[in-house]
């Protein structure tokens, strides 16, 4: 049994001011967990902004090199990559899904475009045969088809539309990880959780690994496994999603629990009402 | 008796702060003789009262933000207000913003004011906050320089801000923070009447929290009219009074906000609510299918229809109307009531 990936002790530091200045920000602290290789999960990393969730989904994809700590993605130091075919191969294995949709694809190019890229770079596609074969089987499990994306500019389709296509774009290499930085939030309500259901049949079926970063507690309760919640840089509470979420234990996770306002009018304007709560944390 | 019949009118007239009627506002592009109209705002009527908070809600492209819009009179070519009226009544004033823009623009402000969508694209980033609030309000409150910054720092300590805020650059504060400058900015001449448009929409859950908060205290001191725009049906919960739920340009529901939670009569209401994740529920939540209709060429009969799980042939042909609602509000739906959460 080995792990999918391994976090040990990473740390993340980026400079503030000036070139002389030697002062930094500790954005992510001394952070370690690991995913099985064998049994898929939803891993939710939690906070708030500024917790520095986005900066590890970065070391996951290998944007940023952590600087102390060792990110191991299946066997491999994802620091050590040295080279394209390494890093090619890599990329075909951990694949990104990012916040907003409307954002992540360019107004000017087709759609499909991102797909055919894809399936050509990753998954050896040459031909436009091969290439719409792999982008239509993706489609088909994200619940679309290459008939309805076909040609079709960003501002074409809706928020939730698109960003199934953004899902299944990551999912034409095959993948083993999926990192989903804020997937939901700039998505309407009414579609949101079309694409929270979708990440769940990703795991059971296609036996993906996700990690799902939210500043949602709601959401993250209702799909994930595991979660870690995270304040500045640092991870204060984690474990089992239903065993965390239902009694948290650090006063910053009551607080983030506190402020998720419940689908319930009564409930929902005593939690505003709240306020001042925070302040003394 | 006589007494009574005189009496009920008149508070009946002083309660209702805004009244839209039967609204019809289009976005209509006519080039080369081809006249294209993008329904926005189709037929909708509505009062909102004194000393409450409204809510609307409704997915991208329902045409929240063209609603609102329309009724603070900001509206520009090629949008047009083809049909109904909006009347605002402050005080002794009443206010057609169509037919007499003129008083509109004194009201602006003074009596009616609008937190914007994105809090970072309304202040501008090389002018200081204080500079912001020269620049919206100190023309509308008729003090002195002295007097108003006075006035301005006050406001901003009753709001739980560091005055020291209006010597700072807008990117040198969170987005937290400068959504609770805007909130003061749009309150500090104490209007009657407050527009918000997703205020909350780009926070998180912390601040999201503390900027509703403050946003109900404020309102519960000045005792104004709030007009609240969110898609998130969990922030309607938190802090309107009465909610109306608009769907492809038209009303589905309104109603009391409790009664339409615990009842919704309409099936979108019923889906929005339904697929809210709570802590501490597993239950699958289904999210409806189809997309949100073009409003260049709605669908025929209730717009709803081709995603409705209840939808019958009556649907596809006919326009539903607002009528009354078993729960004290109005719904637009053959089927109302038919439908229920979980």
């Amino acid at each position: 049994m080995s792990n999918l990936l391994e976090l040990d002790h990473v740390t993340k530091l980026y400079p503030v001011g000036g070139l002389f200045s030697r002062k930094s920000i500790k954005a992510v602290n001394d952070v370690s967990f690991s995913l099985d290789g064998d049994k898929p999960e939803i891993f939710a990393i939690v906070g708030e902004s500024g917790s520095g969730k986005s900066t590890i989904a970065k070391m996951m994809l290998g944007n940023e090199i952590p600087n102390s700590g060792r990110l191991v993605f299946d066997g491999v130091d994802i620091s050590n990559i040295r080279n394209r075919a390494q890093r090619e191969a890599f990329m075909a294995k951990v694949q990104p899904v990012f916040q907003n949709p409307f954002e992540a694809f360019n107004p000017l190019t087709r759609v499909d475009a991102y797909l055919f890229g894809t399936a050509h770079r990753f998954a050896g596609a040459n031909t436009l045969q091969e290439k719409e074969t792999l982008s239509d089987q993706a489609l088909q499990r994200v619940g679309l088809s290459m008939a309805e994306i076909k040609g079709r500019f960003s501002h074409e389709l809706s928020g939730g539309q698109l960003q199934r296509v953004a899902v299944a774009r990551a999912l034409i290499p095959s993948p083993k990880l999926i990192v989903a930085d804020e997937p939901v939030s700039m998505v309407d309500a009414s579609l949101r959780m079309s694409i929270v259901n979708l990440f769940r049949s990703l795991r059971d079926e296609l036996k993906v690994s996700i990690i799902y970063i939210t500043h949602d507690l709601a959401t993250a309760y209702y799909i994930s496994d595991r979660v870690i919640i995270m304040q500045k840089g640092v991870v204060i509470e984690s474990g089992g999603a239903r065993a965390v979420l239902d009694n948290p234990t650090h006063p910053y996770s009551i607080a983030l629990k506190n402020a998720v306002l419940p689908p319930d009018p009564k409930a929902a304007s005593a939690a505003i009402r709240l306020r001042g709560v925070r302040a003394a944390i | 008796m006589t007494k009574v019949l005189e009496v009920k009118p008149a508070i009946v007239q002083s309660a209702d702060v805004l009244t839209i009627k039967d609204l019809k506002a289009y976005y209509v592009n006519d080039l080369f003789g081809v006249r294209r109209e993008v329904r926005a705002v189709d037929g909708i009527s509505l009062t909102v009262r004194r000393n409450e908070v409204y809510g609307i809600a409704g997915e991208s492209s329902s045409g929240k933000t063209s609603l609102i819009k329309t009724l603070a009179g900001a509206i520009r070519p090629p949008m047009r207000v083809v049909d109904g009226s909006v009347n605002f009544t402050f005080g002794n004033t009443k206010i057609d913003v169509y037919a007499e823009p003129e008083k509109m623009k004194t009201a602006r402000w003074q009596n009616l004011s609008y937190i914007m969508q994105g809090s970072m694209s309304v202040l501008n980033p090389v002018r200081r906050i204080k500079h912001a609030f020269d620049d919206f309000a100190y023309r509308h409150m008729g003090l002195d320089r002295q007097a108003f910054r006075q006035r301005v720092q006050s406001h901003l300590q009753k709001l739980g801000l560091d005055p020291n805020v209006l010597e700072a650059f807008p990117h040198q504060l969170s987005g937290g923070m400068r959504q609770r400058v805007t909130i003061a900015l749009a309150t500090v001449c104490e209007p009657e009447f407050i527009i918000a448009d997703e205020p909350t929409t780009a926070l998180d859950v912390l601040v999201q929290q503390d900027v509703l908060g403050l946003l109900k205290e404020v309102q519960g001191r000045l005792g104004s009219s709030v007009v609240f725009v969110t898609h998130d049906m969990s922030v309607h919960a938190a802090i309107t009074d009465r909610l109306a739920i608009m769907y492809a340009g038209r009303l589905a529901e309104e109603g009391p906000t409790q009664a339409m939670f615990d009842n919704p009569q309409h099936p979108y209401t019923a889906h929005l609510i339904a697929s809210l994740p709570r802590i501490g529920d597993l239950s699958i939540r289904k999210s409806l299918a189809g997309k949100p209709p073009s409003l260049a060429n709605p669908p025929s009969g209730c717009r709803f229809h081709p995603r409705c799980p209840i939808a019958v042939d009556r649907c596809s042909k006919e326009v539903p109307e607002m009528l009354p609602s078993a729960i004290g509000g109005r719904v637009a739906c053959f089927r109302a009531g038919e439908v229920s959460v979980k």
